[in-house]
């Protein structure tokens, strides 16, 4: 499908599909938002799906023998080759299929956390994107190593607090900035990646959609933000509300690269301009991973959220 | 070398006798297989059958996906990953690939996967060798694995084509790998009578329904958690598969007996009926140089005999037993060493305790030799065997390992 | 929770062959505080049905008069079995149908 056309998917809350691929009954934290992540994911993709699951939150709590809240199938190998272990999945799909051995539709998708992703499973990732594989990567994004406990990885944003990145009198939380995970993705030039919200839910159904109607020309990636009640201090029921405000001041934008163009999705086109985001305070407060800040250092954290717009300004200049 | 042809075989199934490599050959017999999928990463001594398998995938010759991928941890998982969808899968590594993707080893038996791996040994690193010696083997010897050690290329090639059968069979579903010398046969070049890919394919045939794939028609969840509660069972069938695979082994050897006239069996005896000093080896080289000074040391009025171990796991005690009992004095050349163990050789430890169990009492001797290939002289073995008889007449037994070779 | 199978009872590989079959695990039995939803205050939005992570919450086709006589072809239930109690429906839902109250336990 050639970029700039629309393709009406799922418009209203009414065509989101009912049936439910993902639980319930998994062990996943009350207010989980990886949980939900999958739901969606799996209710835009329906049941010819083929799951690769990377260790941590989602496999340990989603398949602790001899229960499995998956209605589709399911592996996991390790935590590190989610991307590999997918790539192996679409290459004896392409042979069977090739061969006259079997007839399979199912698309392959890889579902891994931020740390099977931006760390430890970072090489499986790059080479399955530069191999091409027809896979939909998706990285359901809580910001730190959730299932061990609460440890920093990649996707970890400056300042936050985690086990490994602790407050304390001579270090106040992670010193390093979010790693941006989809300039790397993107730098492999692959035919669709997009960032999605678990509060955006018909906008992140709509993404898994198009992602996997572009396997057949090669891999399709998304960030999925996916708080944490435990790991980020907020309330159970604060979940979507924090992934909305994260959006809405312009922590996570909504934005594709679709065929080499670069494009802005609601409400984060509208963020171009800083004084329709909300301010960051909006966002920081509630979360119990940011009370430690001082006033400098939630003026560094607005300058770096500045910093980055300035970044997507220019790439929608130059991509649009 | 020893071959049983218990019948003419049909000529039509030998369709003619190349200069071979073993790497070339396994090459060969992958592709003779059919596979439909090789995920594999380059190292030497291994190279050489990759580059092969993507030619033939290049030309056509092989129908296959040849995913080069960006390791070999990589390598492994993408194995898994195919053979999980239901696919035919082949890849092969050495010493710091296999030990790079030594995690993707257990996951493998574990999810009891029938991929066929090629190995061949090399020495580990730290110093880094390129040179052929079974450290990297050795140290994958729990994983769970079915793992032979080919002597020669027509063995290689052979063993590559009964793994398949061997893994794939519904009373196995379990990795094998076919290990050999690195360098000392994968680059070197030897006859090898190929096969009508016909008659191979149809002693590899596709078995359907024989374990659950990945496929939405019958969602299966793979690789699922397990409490201390499930641990225990899900990992004893895997270990309870390894041992039932001495059977299908013996079976799938017999049967090409039958169609392609050899047969290897799980141990190779030479000059065994009446010997008294026996050296047990395995791969190539050791063999082939012991056999030699067998040889030499029968021209001279010692009853000297050479026994191969050719099926590593599931270990043959049984015939180890049977062929040795009569000894008077055994010696175990490893070319791999276990370092802190109370004896420093890694099969010699396999060999001890099955001849001992078996209440055998004779003195057995570790030796270390061919490390990081630093050759191993016929004299050097021809020596051993006069040794043993030295050994066998005072009753001053080694109890450390021999370090032949070192300086 | 459930039966301690031996060995040679259960599918090789440590594969669940049975899809979804997590709904025998009832986790309702963790919460603390349970969703209320005020049938009559509903608008039948759908948010909730959406923005539940495990799903715990059923869309029925089950018509409903309110008191002020609006009809409705629709009601959302909680499915109590399930829900863990986090609250994020009745955070999410636009009209403030959802209350949390208290997980009562019986003396």
């Amino acid at each position: 499908m050639a970029s700039g056309q629309i393709k009406i998917g799922i418009r209203t809350i009414w065509d989101i599909p009912k049936e439910e691929y993902f639980g319930p009954g998994q062990l996943t934290c009350a207010g989980c938002g990886p949980s939900l992540a999958v739901r969606h994911i799996l209710k835009a993709a329906g049941p010819d799906v083929i799951v690769v699951n990377a260790t941590g939150c989602i496999e340990v709590t989603s398949t602790q023998y001899p229960y499995t809240a998956w209605g589709v199938p399911y592996i996991h190998v390790a935590f590190e080759n989610a991307a590999a272990v997918a790539s192996g999945i679409e290459a004896a799909i392409k042979a069977l299929n090739r061969k006259g051995i079997a007839n399979a539709k199912a698309k392959v998708i890889a579902l891994a956390g931020d740390g099977g992703t931006y760390d430890i499973g970072m090489q499986a990732l790059s080479g399955m994107l530069e191999r091409g594989h027809g896979v939909l990567y998706v990285l359901y994004d809580n910001e730190a190593y959730m299932n061990t406990g609460i440890q920093r990885s990649g996707g970890t944003p400056r300042f936050a607090w985690t086990t490994t990145s602790p407050v304390g009198s001579r270090i106040r939380g992670k010193v390093q900035s979010k790693k941006d995970i989809m300039s790397i993705v993107i730098a492999h030039h692959i035919p669709y990646a997009a960032t999605a919200s678990i509060a955006y839910p018909i906008d992140l159904m709509n993404k898994v959609r198009k992602a996997l109607d572009a396997l057949n020309e090669g891999p399709a990636f998304l960030h999925v933000f996916a708080p944490c009640p435990p790991g980020w201090r907020i309330d159970d029921s604060k979940t979507v509300e924090i992934a909305r405000l994260a959006v809405e001041t312009g922590v996570f934008p909504l934005f594709e690269w679709d065929h080499g163009k670069f494009r802005l999705n609601p409400p984060s086109n509208m963020h171009v301009d800083k004084s329709k985001r909300k301010p960051l305070i909006n966002y920081l407060k509630p979360q119990g991973r940011f009370a430690h800040l001082k006033e400098e250092e939630i003026k560094a954290m607005e300058a770096e959220v500045d910093g980055y717009w300035d970044y997507l300004t220019r790439l929608l200049k130059a991509f649009g | 070398m020893t071959q049983v042809i218990e019948k003419e075989r049909e000529r039509s199934v030998v369709v003619g006798k190349v200069g071979l490599t073993t790497n070339y050959a396994i090459a060969h017999a992958v592709k003779d297989v059919d596979v439909d999928v090789v995920a594999a990463y380059p190292i030497t001594p291994q190279t050489t059958i990759i580059e092969k398998l993507a030619e033939y995938v290049a030309n056509g010759e092989l129908d296959a996906e040849f995913i080069p991928v960006e390791s070999e941890h990589s390598a492994l998982s993408a194995a898994v990953g195919a053979s999980a969808a239901g696919a035919r899968v082949f890849t092969a590594t050495s010493a710091q690939g296999l030990e790079l993707m030594h995690e993707i080893l257990h996951i493998t038996s574990g999810l009891r996967l029938p991929i066929v791996m090629a190995v061949p040994g090399r020495a580990l690193s730290a110093p880094i060798s390129i040179h052929g010696d079974y450290q990297d083997l050795m140290n994958v010897r729990d994983t769970g694995w079915v793992i032979y050690i080919a002597s020669t290329a027509q063995e290689a090639y052979d063993t590559v084509i009964e793994a398949f059968r061997v893994a794939e069979d519904p009373r196995v579903l379990l990795p094998v790998i076919v290990s050999y010398d690195g360098f000392l046969m994968s680059h070197t070049t030897e006859p090898v009578e190929v096969y009508d890919t016909k008659a191979v394919r149809e002693f590899t045939p596709r078995r359907h329904n024989t374990r659950p794939l990945l496929n939405p028609e019958r969602p299966v969840t793979m690789g699922a958690l397990a409490t201390p509660d499930w641990y225990y069972e899900i990992k004893y069938q895997a270990i309870n598969a390894l041992r039932v695979s001495r059977g299908v082994i013996d079976e799938v050897d017999s049967e090409f007996n039958r169609r392609f006239g050899r047969a290897y069996g799980a141990v190779e005896g030479f000059m065994l009926d009446d010997a008294d000093y026996i050296l047990v080896t395995y791969g190539g080289a050791a063999t082939w140089n012991a056999l030699e000074a067998a040889k030499e040391a029968r021209g001279r009025g010692l009853r000297a005999g050479v026994l191969r171990i050719r099926l590593f796991r599931p270990f043959p005690s049984n015939d180890l037993v049977k062929r040795l009992a009569d000894a008077k004095a055994v010696a175990v050349v490893d070319r791999a060493i276990a370092p802190g163990s109370p004896v420093e050789g890694p099969v010699f430890k396999d060999v001890y305790i099955a001849l001992r169990e078996a209440g055998v009492d004779k003195p057995i001797v570790s030796v270390i030799h061919g490390i990081s290939q630093r050759t191993m002289y016929i004299r050097d073995f021809y020596e051993l065997y006069y040794k043993l008889r030295d050994i066998a007449s005072t009753g001053n037994v080694p109890r450390e390992s021999l370090y032949m070779g070192l300086r | 929770m459930s039966e301690l199978k031996s060995w040679t009872q259960i599918p090789i590989g440590g594969y669940i062959t049975e899809p979804q079959n997590s709904v025998k695990n009832k986790t309702g039995s963790w919460r603390t505080q349970r969703p209320v939803i005020d049938q009559d205050a509903c608008t039948r939005c759908r948010m909730c049905w959406l923005y539940c992570p495990e799903p715990a919450i059923l869309e029925l086709n089950k018509p409903y008069v309110t008191k002020s006589g609006r009809k409705y072809n629709l009601t959302f239930e909680i499915n109590y079995d399930y829900c863990k109690g986090c609250g994020i429906c009745a955070n999410e839902c636009p009209v403030k149908a959802i209350k949390m109250v208290p997980e009562v336990v019986q003396q």
